[in-house]
């Protein structure tokens, strides 16, 4: 029982690796391969805090005084605080792109944009009316 | 008992990322994204890590999943299926499952005291955050001070990606979609939803205030300025949700947002350039007042309102920046 204990959350960080990176190569929808990325995130940062853990410690913060209780790592904390602000600033700019890609292409789907893609000057910066043509991907009025 | 109660929310997060991945409809896969953050965080709370559960929480529960929603909402929410290589994929997984395995079991047991990464620099910063800062928060002081130079980084990364976004959808992106009239869903928000008006509206004085709390209070109780920002943008965000994002805009306008995303960074470089300029070296907080714990204290304060201005405005820019795509 120990011993499953000891290495749990190693392993479920190994799960959960997997099933990240098993959906980055395996989904061709892109929005889909961001989630796999967060999920692969996850993992890391569940590594990164389970590392720091100390039994029988607290957390990093010190109560009325008592600077010589056990506490738990704050360096790993530390990094990994700052590693979700920045996870989700990424992923940001990752819907940004899959965004400018479904109006250029139609298509969320990368195999299915790759297929359309032989024109691509969709990608490029162009703005309505500028150079005379309707934008493709999606069109109104 | 806490190892049980940990594994089984570990359990959980394993199967909610299943379903996450094998859901064909985006939109579940995004609502089961936001069930898996918020047992992550609970785990993270497990660990004894409140500083990063009460970020997770906010920013993985709450924000990526309305970025999510708003980015769906302009792509559309169906997934093809389609045969994948399995053969080559799964090869790939077993190899690499083999490999992260075998290497867990040369891994410190959980919560060992004696293990690597507790005894090098790590051991040192309880006793000097005791001795040269004094305040309870070690991991805002770690941050904030003994780590200064990671989290300037940190702060200017996420500055990059806002740029990066606005330059890709913001409001002088090109844009084929420009004057059509939008989905009512996020225009208009859930102004017919009485409930949900009234539930939200009561909740959102709370939030700024838990915000500003986190912030002002970081350096005794879990919080500073990364969580602070996240709150702050997340309460305005339900807002725009409840009210519609033309609201949320009134409140304070996109070009505001901007400026903060890029004063709050400003802030945190200035006392870098007010240190040096006092005779110290980049960021060294010492020189801004006579003795060392109140010096550094003013830094920490300083640069951590610095970090909460940029995170809450890039997090609304953003969510400016997708909400309003296509229906400006």
């Amino acid at each position: 029982m120990n011993f499953i204990l000891d290495y749990f959350n190693y392993w479920i960080f190994v799960v959960l690796l997997l099933i990240g990176f098993y959906a980055i190569i395996t989904r061709d929808n892109l929005v889909k391969k961001l989630l796999g990325l967060s999920v692969f995130q996850a993992a890391v940062f569940l590594l990164f805090i389970s590392a720091g853990k100390v039994d029988g410690g607290t957390a990093p913060i010190v109560l009325g005084g008592d600077w010589d209780a056990v506490f738990t790592n704050p360096l790993p904390q530390v990094l990994i605080l700052t590693a979700i602000v920045v996870g989700i600033s990424t992923l940001s700019l990752g819907l940004a792109i899959v965004v400018r890609i479904k109006e250029a292409y139609g298509s969320i789907d990368d195999v299915d944009a790759m297929a359309r893609g032989g024109d691509l000057r969709p990608l490029i910066g162009r703005r309505p009316g500028v150079n005379g043509d309707t934008p493709s991907g999606n069109s109104s009025p | 008992m806490t190892g049980l109660l940990s594994g089984f929310i570990l359990s959980l997060c394993v199967l909610v990322a299943l379903g996450a991945m094998q859901a064909r409809n985006l939109f579940t896969a995004v609502m089961l994204m936001g069930i898996f953050s918020l047992l992550v965080a609970t785990e993270f709370l497990l660990l004894d890590a409140p500083d990063v559960a009460l970020t997770e929480a906010a920013v993985g529960a709450g924000i990526s999943t309305v970025l999510l929603l708003s980015a769906l909402a302009l792509t559309g929410e169906k997934e093809q299926s389609r045969p994948v290589h399995q053969g080559v994929a799964t090869f790939v997984i077993v190899v690499t499952a083999i490999l992260v395995v075998v290497a867990t079991f040369e891994m410190p047991l959980l919560g060992d005291p004696s293990a690597p990464v507790q005894t090098h620099v790590a051991a040192e910063y309880i006793p000097m955050t005791r001795d040269l800062i004094d305040i309870p928060n070690i991991v805002t002081a770690v941050l904030a001070s003994f780590r200064g130079y990671d989290t300037l980084g940190e702060v200017i990364v996420v500055l990059t990606a806002a740029i990066g976004v606005l330059f890709l959808i913001g409001p002088d992106a090109p844009d084929p979609r420009r004057g059509a009239a939008g989905s009512p869903r996020i225009t208009e928000g859930l102004k017919h939803h009485q409930p949900l008006r009234i539930v939200g509206k009561a909740v959102i004085p709370f939030i700024l205030l838990f915000a500003l709390y986190v912030q002002f209070h970081g350096e005794y109780s879990p919080g500073g300025g990364f969580q602070a920002g996240a709150l702050f943008a997340a309460a305005i965000i339900l807002y725009g949700l409840l009210e519609g994002r033309p609201a949320a805009a009134s409140i304070i306008p996109p070009r505001v947002l901007r400026m903060m995303a890029a004063i709050g960074a400003l802030l945190y470089g200035g006392v870098g350039v007010v240190t040096l300029a006092l005779g110290g070296n980049f960021l060294e907080y010492n020189v801004l007042a006579s003795t060392q714990t109140t010096a550094q204290q003013i830094g920490i304060i300083v640069i951590e309102a610095g970090v909460g201005i940029t995170v809450a405005g890039v997090l609304l820019a953003i969510y400016h920046a997708f909400a309003a795509r296509g229906r400006a």
